[in-house]
């Protein structure tokens, strides 16, 4: 097995699924709370990864992480090295692509949430931000603990976006799933197979914790 | 003295536009909201709380402006320094209800926080219930902590709706209790939302009867609820018998007017009105006003002597429901006793005696 692969998708998916909670709590909180009548758009543009093949994602990030694109640029003369094929780049690719597996979980958690108890906080004089962390977080931890679950599994399975905007630099970019994908062009099926096994048993672990702790965030299956 | 002066329209598709429309003052001490659900008594209270906003008009208490379309000002529920218990009373679950009880004193400093927590859950009787979590406590319990978080940020004004649904009455006229000494020692505009006749009886020096978005009658308990001048009030204030009734004749001598009940099934003596002999009216007389005899009775003074059948009879706890047929169908409460001493059973021949102030027009 490719000890080495291993660690770097797990250091990736635990960077991705932290930051994108930060990301995801202001987002999620918009799509919840605002009343504004065009936060549908928001709400497809956060589910655009769902639906578009990981290539064009892929595509398009590494066109704007490249030496001229927009973010590229600015990386550049921000920090003095590219940002494509780098881990960063890649951190930043797959906050994109795991983006609703984020937001979605702590959407339905916001809106499973008595509004009266929004209400209360706001009659006791308590401001947004307080109401937010008082009440909001602490009832939403389902939300919250399914939102970094998913979100670090997804990261952990990612293959299309990781070649287009990583390649496959040992110890950089080469996770788990690109190596598999060598073993098997190297006709090397036992190793594929470690590595495989190891990733199928770490989601179905991670799946029945979610399913565990809240049936009722981001379950294909009906609502009990 | 708080000055609601607003209006708040709700459009939904298919059906009338909902409006709420009010223009009222609300004096020191308590104000009873009463009226039928989907009256517009929370949506009143969740406006003066700046849950909501009208469309129109001002709230002010005293000399502060909560809300002013006119100027397009309205202030946050933060600042208004107002108190509002809920239906659902909505404690934090995940707080102890030491917690809950500080939440709204977050600007004093904890020695204060603590030094309030202890006195209000002295004064609602709840100080050995503090490091108990909302989940733990049983319904009275919750409604004790719920107006002690709310009285304990000293507001000056307090909304309270429907806040001891579901309590039996002991305890509900313990807390009442509570809330009116409370009450006696803070004078501010206390608004209360309740069904309940008995709650109304116990804390109401003022009625405000609200019927699809509009104040339609204010007074003492008495006047408003014993003489209700709507059906949807009538039925709210439990009266249980709303018949249709058609004035017959005018006879001022005798200070009444004969009507026929429910198509000349029947007819009875009610106070005299302005209803034109002709005009179709509504009858309401509560169930437990009606007196039940098992022989024809003699030299009374009440007008109105029905004969009639019993149909069915249901207990309810302290008393008994009971269904009679005499032309038109009574509903009669009486008591377990009653029942027992008159040998009441279904089919059994009695007579109703209802007097002439029991019977109150609706329209």
């Amino acid at each position: 097995m490719n000890t080495e692969a291993l660690l770097l998708s797990f250091r990736l998916s635990a960077t991705v699924s932290l930051f994108l909670l930060v990301l995801a709590l202001p987002v999620a909180y918009a799509i919840s709370f605002s009343e504004w009548r065009g936060k549908f758009l928001v709400e497809s543009i956060v589910a655009l990864p769902l639906v578009l093949p990981p290539t064009v994602l892929g595509f398009y990030a590494l066109v704007a992480m490249g030496p001229r694109g927009p973010l590229g640029k600015l990386w550049q003369s921000l920090f003095g090295h590219p940002l494509a094929f780098t881990f960063t780049g890649l951190v930043l690719a797959s906050m994109v692509y795991s983006l609703p597996f984020a937001v979605q979980p702590l959407v339905a958690s916001f809106e499973s949430l008595d509004r009266r108890l929004l209400d209360a906080s706001a009659v006791l004089g308590a401001d947004r931000l307080r109401t937010f962390f008082c009440v909001i977080l602490p009832l939403a931890w389902p939300g919250i603990l399914t939102a970094l679950v998913l979100s670090f599994a997804h990261t952990l399975g990612e293959f299309g976006v990781v070649l287009m905007v990583g390649g496959n630099l040992p110890g950089i970019t080469r996770t788990v799933s690109i190596d598999i994908y060598d073993r098997v062009q190297a006709l090397d099926y036992a190793a594929a197979h470690q590595s495989a096994l190891l990733l199928l048993l770490i989601s179905f672990v991670v799946l029945s914790v979610v399913y565990g702790v809240n049936r009722r965030v981001w379950s294909p299956w009906p609502v009990k | 003295m708080l000055n609601v002066q607003i209006r708040k329209e709700f459009r939904s598709k298919g059906a009338q536009p909902f409006v709420l429309d009010i223009s009222e003052s609300f004096a020191s001490g308590f104000t009873v909201l009463f009226g039928p659900s989907g009256a517009g008594k929370s949506t009143l209270l969740d406006c003066i709380a700046g849950l909501q906003q009208p469309d129109s008009g001002e709230i002010r208490l005293g000399e502060r402006t909560y809300f002013d379309a006119a100027s397009n000002l309205s202030l946050p529920p933060q600042s208004r320094k107002l108190a509002y218990v809920f239906q659902s009373l909505a404690l934090f679950p995940h707080l102890s209800v030491e917690q809950n009880i500080r939440y709204g004193l977050a600007e004093l400093a904890v020695a204060e926080q603590k030094k309030r927590a202890a006195n209000i859950a002295a004064a609602f009787r709840i100080v050995n219930l503090t490091a108990r979590r909302p989940g733990e406590l049983s319904g009275g319990e919750k409604q004790r902590v719920a107006l002690a978080r709310a009285l304990v940020t000293r507001p000056s004004v307090m909304l309270l709706d429907e806040p001891l649904t579901g309590l039996d009455s002991g305890l509900r006229r313990s807390i009442l209790e509570d809330l009116s000494a409370w009450n006696e020692a803070i004078r501010i505009p206390i608004l209360y939302v309740t069904h309940n006749r008995e709650e109304v009886d116990a804390i109401g020096e003022r009625v405000v009867t609200l019927v699809n978005g509009r104040v339609q009658e204010t007074g003492a308990p008495r006047t408003v609820l014993d003489m209700p001048r709507s059906i949807e009030l009538a039925h709210a204030a439990d009266f249980e018998n709303v018949l249709p009734a058609m004035v017959v004749e005018h006879r001022p001598a005798d200070g009444v007017m004969r009507v026929s009940l429910d198509h000349a099934a029947c007819e009875i003596e009610i106070p005299l009105g302005d209803a034109e002999p002709g005009s179709e009216i509504r009858v309401a007389i509560r169930a437990g006003d009606i007196i039940v005899a098992t022989e024809p009775p003699h030299f009374l003074s009440a007008r109105n002597i029905l004969p009639g059948t019993i149909d069915s009879l249901e207990a309810r706890g302290t008393m008994v429901a009971l269904r009679v047929k005499s032309g038109t169908v009574f509903q009669v409460h009486v008591t377990p006793g009653a029942v027992r001493t008159l040998d009441l059973s279904p089919g059994l021949l009695i007579w109703l005696v209802v007097k002439t102030h029991s019977c109150h027009v609706v329209r």
